[in-house]
């Protein structure tokens, strides 16, 4: 029974059984891409988006400067296509991690081409807060700082993890394009072999593989949103 | 002022007190400021419940705003307590804040949190231990009668219990002043009710100030004592409220006693030409007002009618109680031979009764 279906396996997908351990070694370099970038990502896109919150005009800490600084900074690296990002921060990768390529050498432009996304959709997930909780924060002799804590954060944890969801899912997209540039991973795997030498059930395999990832963080961030909302 | 609501301390006190704030908005670049709030000046006693109304945009929001400084004024002092608020640093402001509660139109409960942690809320560093803050919770919810939704979520709430919670919870740190924003403005009228007797209730209870902000006059004319009209950033008649309503004196004021009062039909009454104001000939149509100190326990109108051989036909009446006073009036149609109706209005007169005629069918002499 499981050798007949390691047969059929071989027939519908003969390049790939050839190849499995690159292919586990693929999936595993994106994911090890995937949890980096994501975390370094959330954690710096969560500080910008709060700040771009308290700073801009009206927010609870009104600072023109940080604001405007940090708010065309961001739009800034947006607006800078990622496959440029990529090849332009090699240097900086080079500084930081000691190399511009395999999994270590794509952090850096990971990072800079998702914060940037990150930051804005914290923001406008904290947007969502509505003004009167923050007056009534303030109005109870809350200071600024556990305004953040305890009335954005707090309040926002169903929009936060929304947003989570949407980066880490654009983040995969991002991953694989990195590997055009010799990081490795499932992007770099579907580009060698299924386009370079049109073998077509590596892209299918690689497809699949993606859309199954892609279904499971979504559906995660849904529950998590959903029992965060009352 | 009798001493029934509040404490008996001998002499008014001045809690709070305002003195020419200002406070401006650049509400469209280029354009010069608009004053929200423009030289305003008032203080609040120790104790009372102080109303503040005017049309939506007069700047009342904002002036109350400028007492626990959610507004910072341009200019002018705002003192709590003899404390000049806008000269604390930050930290004494926010210490000083929770000595201030405030309930908004909105209620502004925290969705994520549920009743019991939305009153919890202020009561972080505040000294108390876990055990103790339960209890205090307990205590506030049942205070506002509200003991068994303590794990209800806000969402599961309806209007009136959600004010009850915002009142806990601006109550948890045992405040001195309790600011509320149009706190009834978005309840049905006989929720409106039920948490007007209840501020009362805690006015009374606590001896919390309050200074309660409305558009809404029935509101100021149940619970306040004094209040303030204000209009375009200003406050242009304050005083008793019982001299408000009696003798209205500014345009604004009259608008909103107006709204309040059935007596305004008359007017409508007298355009349309209504069968019930057609007056035949020798017939004089007075409107008769009760103020103050109207001996309202003595039957006016029908020691006049007696008196003086006139009848008084009621066309429209309208008396209420506000502050323990009854105020309003009558509009009637008085019958009788001329001489004997100017003594019958005279009489009245005498009796503190407003007389004013509003349409003389007699022939003139």
């Amino acid at each position: 029974m499981q050798e007949s279906l390691l047969e059929l396996l071989k027939a519908w997908l003969p390049n790939l059984m050839k190849r499995l351990p690159e292919f586990w070694k693929a999936t595993c370099d994106t994911l090890l891409m995937e949890v980096w970038a994501g975390s370094i990502c959330f954690a710096l896109g969560l500080v910008f988006g709060i700040v771009l919150t308290v700073t801009k005009p009206d927010g609870i800490m009104e600072n023109r400067p940080v604001y405007q600084t940090l708010d065309k900074i961001i739009n800034l690296f947006r607006s800078i296509p990622f496959i440029i990002l990529l090849t332009a921060l090699m240097p900086l990768s080079r500084l930081i991690m000691g190399t511009a390529i395999y999994v270590r050498g794509v952090i850096v432009p990971l990072v800079f081409g998702a914060t940037p996304f990150f930051s804005r959709q914290v923001e406008s997930a904290l947007a969502q807060t509505d003004k009167g909780l923050i007056e009534a924060a303030l109005s109870m002799g809350s200071s600024p700082f556990e305004i953040i804590f305890r009335v954005y954060l707090r309040e926002s944890v169903a929009p936060i993890v929304r947003a989570i969801t949407i980066t880490t899912i654009s983040l995969l997209g991002l991953t694989a394009m990195a590997g055009a540039v010799g990081a490795g991973g499932l992007g770099d795997f579907a580009i060698r072999y299924g386009h370079d030498r049109n073998m077509v059930d590596i892209t299918w395999v690689t497809v699949v593989v993606l859309v199954i990832a892609v279904s499971i963080v979504q559906w995660l961030g849904d529950r998590l949103a959903r029992k965060h909302t009352h | 002022m009798d001493g029934g609501c509040r404490p008996l301390t001998g002499e008014e006190q001045d809690l709070i007190e305002l003195e020419h704030v200002v406070r401006t908005f650049c509400s469209v670049p280029d354009k010069p400021p608009v004053a929200a709030v423009n030289d305003v000046s008032l203080t609040v006693n120790d104790g009372e419940i102080f109303g503040i109304i005017g049309f939506s945009g007069a700047g009342k929001s904002t002036l109350v705003r400028c007492i626990n400084l959610l507004e910072r004024p341009d200019s002018g002092s705002v003192k709590i307590d003899g404390v000049e608020m806008t000269a604390l640093k930050p930290r004494d402001l926010y210490r000083a804040r929770r000595k201030i509660g405030m309930i908004f139109q909105q209620f502004n409960l925290m969705p994520s949190r549920t009743v019991g942690q939305n009153v919890a809320y202020p009561l972080k560093g505040s000294g108390l231990t876990r055990e103790q803050q339960k209890r205090k919770v307990r205590e506030l919810l049942d205070l506002v009668e509200i003991g068994d939704k303590v794990d209800a979520y806000p969402s599961e709430l309806s209007g009136g219990q959600k004010q009850r919670v915002a009142i806990a919870r601006a109550l948890a740190n045992d405040p001195t002043i309790l600011l509320c924003d149009e706190a009834t403005s978005a309840l049905d009228p006989q929720t409106t009710g039920a948490i007007l007797r209840l501020l009362k209730d805690l006015n009374r209870s606590l001896g919390l100030t309050m200074v309660v902000i409305t558009h809404e006059m029935e509101v100021v004319k149940t619970i306040c004592r004094r209040a303030a009209v204000m209009d375009k950033g200003e406050i242009v008649e304050s005083g008793n409220i019982l001299d408000i309503f009696s003798e209205p004196r500014h345009p604004m004021t009259k608008n909103f006693v107006r709204t309040t009062s059935h007596l305004a039909k008359l007017d409508d009454l007298i355009r349309e030409g209504s069968p019930m104001v057609q007056l035949r000939e020798g017939e004089v149509l007075v409107r008769l007002t009760y103020y103050g100190q109207t001996k309202v326990e003595e039957p006016l109108i029908s020691s006049a009618a007696r008196r003086f051989d006139v009848d008084l036909n009621i066309v429209l009446a309208d008396v209420e109680i506000v502050a323990d006073s009854m105020i309003g009036g009558t509009v009637a149609i008085v019958q009788g031979d001329s001489g004997k109706i100017d003594g019958a209005l005279q009489f009245l007169r005498d009796k503190n009764v407003k007389v004013k005629v509003i349409k003389d069918a007699r022939i003139p002499a």
